[in-house]
């Protein structure tokens, strides 16, 4: 039993969330659910003692890289086809 | 097209499985990662060395310094080319009906926002001054500082931002920074070491070299961060506005 | 037998890598199936995360620390002075730092991958934000980021690119000769003129690929530009 409980459930929450990015047509949610995907991501850094890559992936990751997605989203076509 | 694409994927889900036997176990302390002479000397000597407490941000700045200095020169050239490849692609091009709102800022957001963005500066320079003895630093601090622009400019909107950090003065702030943190390289070599060795700049600091290297560090992080804050908020104008950098979101 | 301890050694005790590796199979199948390129490139970043998760979890050791110095740990701390004060000769043994015994190293997690994943975050959201900047040029010249629509488009490009000069040629060459077979009874001289004349002028035409292959790209663009309004 080498994993943890917290760390196994945030691992498979993880496998969800960036399925259900790539899952849904309209492209600001999927922006929006890879916000929650870097975000549950930092948690687990931050559960492995990699204080810093998680600080690193709070700010960037779900910060500005959500902030661009949404941006760019802003200027082209919400709906995708697949 | 998508049955065929998983072809690939599978062949390479079934080697790295495969792989994936010889790899040490979670939380192995006697991993070949863990157990390499590298890490070992950094860890026991980082504070020995340098005096910084955190290891991430020596080893991130003085023993990796090289690399530091040119992924920030990475990310300035990528804010460049972003530039590059959005200035003037609109021109002539309306904008689109639906995005055209009228409204005014909202009264409850924008002073909310003008609350807000002076704690996050101070923060942005906590985090950046305080990365020595606690989770931050450099690319951190410039990230917070860019993200408080970005407020202002999803608050506002984007000229209120541009008003305060025009495009221009922040590709000086960018150039800026990467010039601060070659510069701190040539001044330790002109002092008598090597590129980027900071313990030489105790002939010119009153401290001793342990303390030499904290502070040049110090320097080298606020490089960083003038770049990494510059260019996040470009990124963002350009992208928000396609490159015509008024009224944006 | 085998086959068992394989898949619990696999499946239970490197759980974690298993999902790693998922996970970065969803983001290759991403890259390569999602025909939206915004999709394709959550796809990339999916793909980056978890190369990065890997280098994280290989930092992982078991009941260490975060990879700051403790207090009781740290060389210029206060065991440091203690240190200092047994033998305390003069100003030049004052200051003293101690170096990290092995199994306090063992205490801390590795510093090392940490430094190395910090710096790829910071240039992998540079990296996404210049795709992204692409994604709306391409979305500006062709009114469409779907990878098929795109690619019907470019090749309806290209087949007016291919055909366009030599059609032109060719009535061109018709024309000429019937206009030249019209005149041919008023002035004989002046026909063989042209003839050579236009000849020469017809293959450089010919050999230029990439000049009409331009032209007719950016038509298409002006032509898709009133699409995004609709």
């Amino acid at each position: 039993m080498g994993l943890e409980i917290f760390n196994t459930f945030i691992l498979l929450l993880l496998v969800v969330v960036a399925v259900t990015s790539l899952w849904v047509k309209d492209l600001l949610v999927s922006a929006v659910v890879f916000g929650v995907y870097s975000f549950l991501m930092c948690l687990l850094w931050a559960e492995m003692g990699a204080v810093d890559v998680a600080f690193t992936e709070a700010t960037v990751g779900a910060g500005i890289s959500t902030v661009v997605l949404v941006a760019t989203i802003f200027h082209l076509r919400r709906k995708s086809n697949d | 097209m998508k049955l065929f694409s998983l072809i690939p994927v599978f062949v390479i889900g079934v080697l790295l499985l495969w792989a994936g036997q010889d790899f040490p176990k979670w939380g192995d302390v006697e991993s070949p990662a863990s157990k390499s002479p590298v890490s070992s000397h950094f860890i026991a000597n980082t504070g020995v060395d340098t005096e910084v407490p955190n290891m991430v941000t020596a080893v991130l700045a003085d023993y990796r310094g090289f690399d530091t200095m040119f992924e920030t020169v990475v990310v300035f050239i990528a804010g460049m080319a972003v530039i590059a490849i959005l200035r003037g692609s609109s021109v002539g091009r309306p904008r689109r009906k639906d995005h055209e709102v009228e409204a005014e800022p909202d009264l409850i957001v924008t002073n909310t926002v003008r609350l807000i963005v002076p704690v996050i500066q101070i923060f942005a320079f906590y985090v950046l001054a305080h990365g020595h003895v606690s989770p931050g630093g450099g690319f951190q601090g410039g990230v917070l500082m860019g993200a408080s622009f970005i407020l202002i400019a999803l608050s506002w909107d984007l000229e209120k931002a541009m008003s305060r950090f025009p495009i221009e003065r922040c590709l000086f702030v960018a150039a800026m920074g990467i010039v601060l943190y070659g510069g701190i390289g040539l001044l330790s070599m002109m002092l008598g070491g090597e590129f980027l060795d900071y313990a030489e700049l105790e002939k010119i600091l009153p401290v001793s070299r342990e303390m030499a290297r904290y502070h040049a560090m110090l320097g080298v992080e606020i490089g960083v961060g003038f770049t990494v804050a510059a260019i996040m908020f470009v990124l963002y104008a350009n992208l928000a506005s396609e490159g015509r950098l008024k009224q944006g979101l | 037998m085998e086959g068992g301890s394989l898949v619990s050694e696999l499946f239970i005790e490197r759980l974690n890598y298993c999902i790693y590796v998922v996970l970065l199979l969803i983001g290759l199948w991403a890259m390569l199936a999602k025909r939206n390129l915004v999709k394709k490139l959550i796809g990339m970043s999916i793909f980056q995360t978890a190369i990065i998760l890997f280098y994280v979890s290989i930092a992982v050791k078991k009941d260490a620390t975060i990879p700051i110095y403790l207090a009781e740990h740290d060389p210029h701390g206060s065991h440091a002075k203690v240190v200092t004060e047994q033998n305390a000769t003069g100003k030049q043994d004052a200051y003293h730092p101690v170096e990290l015994k092995p199994e306090t190293v063992k205490g801390y997690a590795n510093p090392l991958p940490h430094v190395l994943m910090l710096t790829a975050i910071v240039v992998g959201v540079a990296t996404l934000g210049l795709a992204l900047a692409l994604t709306q040029r391409i979305y500006q010249g062709y009114g469409t980021i779907e990878e098929d629509e795109l690619l019907d488009k470019l090749d309806r490009a290209d087949e007016r690119a291919s055909q366009s000069p030599i059609v032109k040629e060719k009535r061109n060459a018709q024309r000429r000769k019937s206009a030249q077979q019209a005149k041919a009874k008023a002035a004989a001289g002046s026909v063989s003129k042209s003839n050579t004349a236009a000849k020469p002028s017809s293959v450089t035409k010919g050999k230029k690929k990439a000049q009409p292959k331009k032209s007719p790209s950016k038509t298409s663009a002006t032509k898709a530009k009133p699409k995004p309004k609709s």
